[in-house]
């Protein structure tokens, strides 16, 4: 028997990120907000305990903080014809749970998004032609230029503290900032964190070859820093355990170190935790949510009525609970109609390893999550693509996350991978090979989704999500292309040797098994027509105007840069809307 | 349940109710009153953990027995609706319930009397206009006849409390900042109830300044040292300014310093309600009082434990502990990080001739009172599981000898009595003879 409980102005479904910006956007213009999380309540003191949280197999190989497949997973196959199979242990993307999400144990790349990635179909139909974008590859503009989300990239970089150095500070130039980065109306809140000793030689050698390498933007704190909520943070202290672990220096942004100690205090917000929502319910219109349907920890069903229900879950998480709860039309790639699910995309991860000559004491445990050097040369549509044919560039980075003994002793390729040849090959090569990571876009392409699975259920006995992916040509000649590139800095830094690591080359199959990037978009994505999106400009759902859609599943297809510093910008452009717009007329925002 | 100590407490014991009531009052008088509830920090001892404010049934431990903290809202039948002002006053002020029970001073009445009649009406005025009823009967105090008796207490109390004021007090905001500080520190906030030492009856040592030095000269209390709000050197507040004080008052800590034990409770639920006037007024009055035994000479930073502990070289053992375990946060100076991670070099806790609040932190932990000035609550983790009692006593002496710091060396044996006082889990030992291989 289902138990109904009493009324609340908003329900939050998942509390990461953007469910923590939206409590407490939400409870500061008066309303009463719940927010459901399905995993277990976490802080820093309990999870990350020090110097328990240091444990690299606890945490990093056993995934202490992940969300647990044998409950809950999603299926993979890579053609609209194939027969998905169930993600069964954390590889490629890894999913995270609990209060916090997967934003308390992030590496913290604050990046905001370079401009004419928001006009990607428009700038490349005006600079190449309209015949340059290839058959099936279903790139969008997003509905929002880089200006009017300015001022929420801010926001959320100073409620971050995130370190960094402003290189465009309203149009005027800045030494040692990012020369391609849209204006910004003010600079990081935090000086970037210092450079280790490869960042320095990367940036040296970046320059030599002709490159603009500039700090990247990290959301550690590079001193104590107090947000505009009032909330402290610590400084990093290098300490090397940063994605996977909850940071115990607080000094990594999270909705802990961040906004929760603040927003749990208010008497009107409220988070439950263990609360698995099954589904949004409708009323008989179709058109209006009632509230949700969850099972809470005793096992109990409960029905939560709402006026505003707002998904903030992961990405994946989001698209199957509109397509568990019927809200849009899902998304069918043989016919092309439907929308819900289309436009899944990834990133193509590679690299450049780079072994420099013996002697060289790089002292890899000092470690951080994000600060190091970034280089944009590559990056969004910063250099002509006209002669090279594909569509997408890639971010740059060398961040050393530290030294850690069972994921941070690479071998050059060909030492065996155990005995005492590897042994001898990780004390030759430990203090001397650095990594410079290739971060590709990755474009949306008609044969690429989400919907749900016809086999495969959940330990509720709901449907998996499943992912149709596979990698495609455009992809494979963009990271060929950057990794030539980049391996000019390779050889501006004498190295002894340098190889290209991508994972993405021709004819390549996209490899669950191997972690690659938890930078998943797309599949409720936002547009100026219900036509072909799923929710509007201000992320709401143009079928049930009172249910909102956050996160990354906004994005009509992916970019270089890492995408928490979008995703929060969005959140706080869509909470302003719900709060100045919606709220005193609730009905759509946009008229489609 | 939450306990507290006598000491530590307010409390109105074995309430009756009787005739009289309410009178009406406006609404200034009172929003003064809920302020000066405030100040006296009622709702600490009468709420219950998880309990509705002023309801009572707090548990606090005396050596004679628990008692219970009582109902205080005004519901007539369980509460103090039908108390008229004389009887509030005289509970209040002079520890004697309506009924004409003696309080049992648990209730900080002796501090209480100094508060002004004015201040008394609109306190009243809040507890029967300002304050929700609840009806909550009281529970009485586990303590077996013959103590339970309470007439003896009326010696007591002409032995040690004195009567109640009858002068105008200096109002928030006075010009004579001294005399308003003065007024707040021995009356409403009951400073000395934790820490001025207490004498053979534990009774208070000093009430008030003119009573001699022992005034809030620092007292152990509830297993943590309530520390010396004196000038009176290392332990003291001597090195702390004026500024520095109302900062903690305000927020529960400083770029330096942070509140752990009870005093977490007097930041959250009283001082960081009082406006900046009697911050500073209460700053002011606590820098006047004067040094124990004379100043002591300023501590001066020495780099000789950081060069140790960046070179590896001449370090002692507590210093390797301090690497493994404490450097990651206060750093190789000791010198932590502003507003986040409290500094050891040259603090006043870390410097107290009794280690063990500082003992205690190490074993247990302790996590930072969250404010509205500053919500985050940082926390250290609990290393009793992890370091042995040689383990700590090194430690603690490393910190307390380090960076200019000039503690006593601590014991092994003195870190057992503490471990001993307080739940910290198994210690390493016990830990340690589980035989990890099957058999």
């Amino acid at each position: 028997m289902t138990i109904t409980m009493k009324k609340k102005d908003v329900v939050l479904i998942g509390f990461g990120w953007t469910g923590a910006i939206l409590g407490q956007e939400l409870t500061e213009a008066g309303l009463d907000v719940l927010a459901l999380e399905r995993g277990e309540m976490r802080d820093t003191p309990t999870d990350a305990r020090y110097p328990q949280v240091i444990d690299e197999l606890a945490y990093s190989i056993r995934g202490k903080l992940y969300q647990d497949l044998s409950r809950e997973t999603v299926t993979v196959r890579h053609g609209v014809d194939d027969l998905a199979v169930p993600y069964r242990q954390h590889g490629s993307f890894l999913l995270g749970n609990g209060v916090g999400g997967a934003g308390l144990h992030w590496n913290g790349m604050h990046y905001r998004v370079l401009p004419e990635e928001l006009q990607l179909r428009t700038r490349y139909e005006q600079r190449y032609g309209r015949h340059f974008i290839p058959e099936g590859m279903t790139i969008r503009d997003f509905p929002v230029t880089y200006d009017e989300l300015e001022p929420f990239f801010t926001k959320f970089e100073y409620v971050c503290g995130t370190s960094g150095k402003a290189g465009n500070l309203g149009g005027r130039k800045i030494e040692g900032g990012n020369p391609f980065e849209g204006p910004r109306s003010k600079d990081y809140p935090t000086p970037p964190l210092h450079n280790g000793y490869g960042a320095d030689l990367v940036w040296k050698g970046a320059v030599e070859a002709g490159f603009h390498p500039y700090y990247a933007p990290a959301a550690n704190c590079s001193t104590p820093y107090t947000n505009p909520y009032g909330v402290r943070l610590g400084p990093c202290n290098f300490c090397g355990f940063c994605e996977n672990y909850a940071c115990y220096m607080y000094s990594k942004a999270s909705p802990q170190t961040t906004i929760l100690p603040v927003l749990l205090r208010k008497p009107n917000f409220e988070v439950r935790p263990r609360a698995q929502v099954l589904k949004i319910n409708l009323d008989s219109t179709g058109k209006k949510a009632t509230g949700v349907t969850y099972v809470d920890g005793k096992g109990r069903e409960i029905f939560q009525p709402a006026d505003l229900v707002i998904v903030t879950a992961y990405q994946m998480h989001n698209v199957r609970l509109l397509l568990l709860s019927g809200i849009g039309k899902p998304y069918n790639p043989k016919t092309g109609e439907g929308v819900v699910g289309m436009n899944y995309a990834y990133q193509a991860m590679g690299g450049v390893e780079v072994l420099l000559p013996s002697g060289t004491r790089l002292n890899p445990f000092i470690g951080t999550g994000a600060g190091g050097v970034s280089i944009d040369d590559v990056n969004g549509d910063q250099f002509d693509h006209g002669p090279l044919g594909f569509v997408g560039g890639a971010s740059v980075r060398h961040v050393r996350l530290g030294g850690r003994p069972i994921q941070m002793t690479p071998t050059v390729p060909g030492t065996p991978k155990w005995g005492s040849a590897w042994k001898s090959a990780v004390k030759d090569t430990y203090q001397r090979e650095l990594h410079i990571d290739l971060s590709g876009s990755v474009a949306a392409y008609q044969d690429v989704y989400l919907d749900l699975d016809p086999t495969y259920r959940d330990s509720y006995g709901q449907p998996l999500l499943r992912l149709t992916y596979n990698w495609h040509d455009n992809e494979a000649r963009l990271m060929h292309h950057v990794g030539d590139r980049i391996s000019e800095i390779a050889k501006a830094m004498n190295a002894e040797k340098y190889w290209v690591t991508n994972r993405v080359t021709p004819g390549a199959k996209y490899d669950v098994r191997f972690y690659q990037s938890t930078h998943t978009t797309g599949g409720a994505i936002m547009g100026a027509d219900p036509r072909n999106s799923v929710v509007n400009r201000y992320l709401q759902s143009w079928d049930v105007p009172n249910v909102f859609v956050m996160g990354s599943s906004a994005f009509p297809q992916n970019m270089g840069y890492n995408p928490t510093g979008l995703v929060g910008a969005l959140a706080y452009w869509a909470a302003k809307a719900i709060r100045e717009q919606y709220l005193k007329n609730p009905g759509p925002l946009v008229q489609a | 349940m939450m306990t507290r100590h006598l000491s530590a407490a307010a409390l109105l014991a074995g309430l009756a109710f009787a005739s009289g009531g309410a009178h009406a009052a406006d609404d200034a008088q009172v929003a003064r009153g809920a302020y000066i509830a405030r100040a006296g920090d009622c709702v600490a001892c009468h709420t219950a953990t998880g309990g509705a404010p002023f309801a009572g049934g707090l548990a606090i431990q005396t050596p004679m027995g628990r008692i219970y903290s009582t109902n205080i809202t005004p519901d007539p039948e369980t509460g103090i609706g039908t108390y008229d002002f004389a009887a509030f006053d005289r509970a209040v002020r002079g520890g004697v319930n309506q009924a004409g029970h003696r309080l049992y001073p648990a209730m900080p009445y002796p501090s209480y009397a100094r508060v002004s009649p004015d201040d008394m009406q609109a306190l009243y005025a809040y507890f029967m206009h300002g304050v929700k009823p609840q009806h909550q009967p009281n529970r009485p105090a586990d303590i077996a006849w013959p103590l339970s008796m309470r007439w003896p207490l009326m010696v007591w109390d002409a032995m040690f409390a004195p009567s109640p004021a009858t002068a105008t007090a200096p109002p928030s905001g006075s010009a004579d900042q001294l005399a308003r500080g003065r007024y707040l520190v021995v009356g409403l906030e009951h400073c000395g109830s934790c820490h001025t030492p207490r004498g053979f009856a534990l009774q208070e040592k000093a009430l008030t300044d003119v009573d001699g030095t022992a005034y809030l000269s620092g007292a152990p209390i509830d297993g943590w040292l309530a520390k010396s709000l004196r000038s009176d050197g290392p332990d003291g507040l001597s090195a702390w300014s004026v500024r520095d004080i109302v900062t903690f008052l305000k927020t529960g800590r400083t770029d330096q310093v942070a509140a752990f034990g009870g005093m977490k409770d007097v930041v959250v639920h009283s001082t960081q309600y009082l406006n900046d006037d009697d911050l500073t007024a209460i700053a002011l009055y606590l820098k006047s009082l004067g040094g124990k035994g004379g100043a002591a000479p300023a501590l001066r930073p020495d780099a000789t434990a950081t060069t140790a502990l960046r070179t590896g070289h001449d370090l002692p053992r507590g210093g390797r502990v301090f690497l493994d375990n404490c450097a990651a946060c206060h750093r190789t100076g000791g010198q932590g990080y502003d507003g986040v991670f409290p500094r050891l070099a040259l603090s006043s806790v870390v410097n107290s001739a009794d280690p063990m609040s500082l003992v205690r932190i190490v074993l247990e932990g302790s996590r930072m009172a969250p404010t509205a000035g500053a919500p985050a609550a940082f926390g250290m983790p609990g290393l009793g599981w992890r370091l042995d009692d040689r383990d700590v006593a090194d430690v603690v002496t490393f910190i307390r000898t380090s960076w200019g710091n000039h503690g006593a060396p601590v014991s092994a044996e003195d870190v057992a009595r503490i471990r001993r006082t307080i739940n910290s889990g198994p210690t390493p030992e016990s830990r340690n003879t589980v035989d990890p291989s099957p058999s």
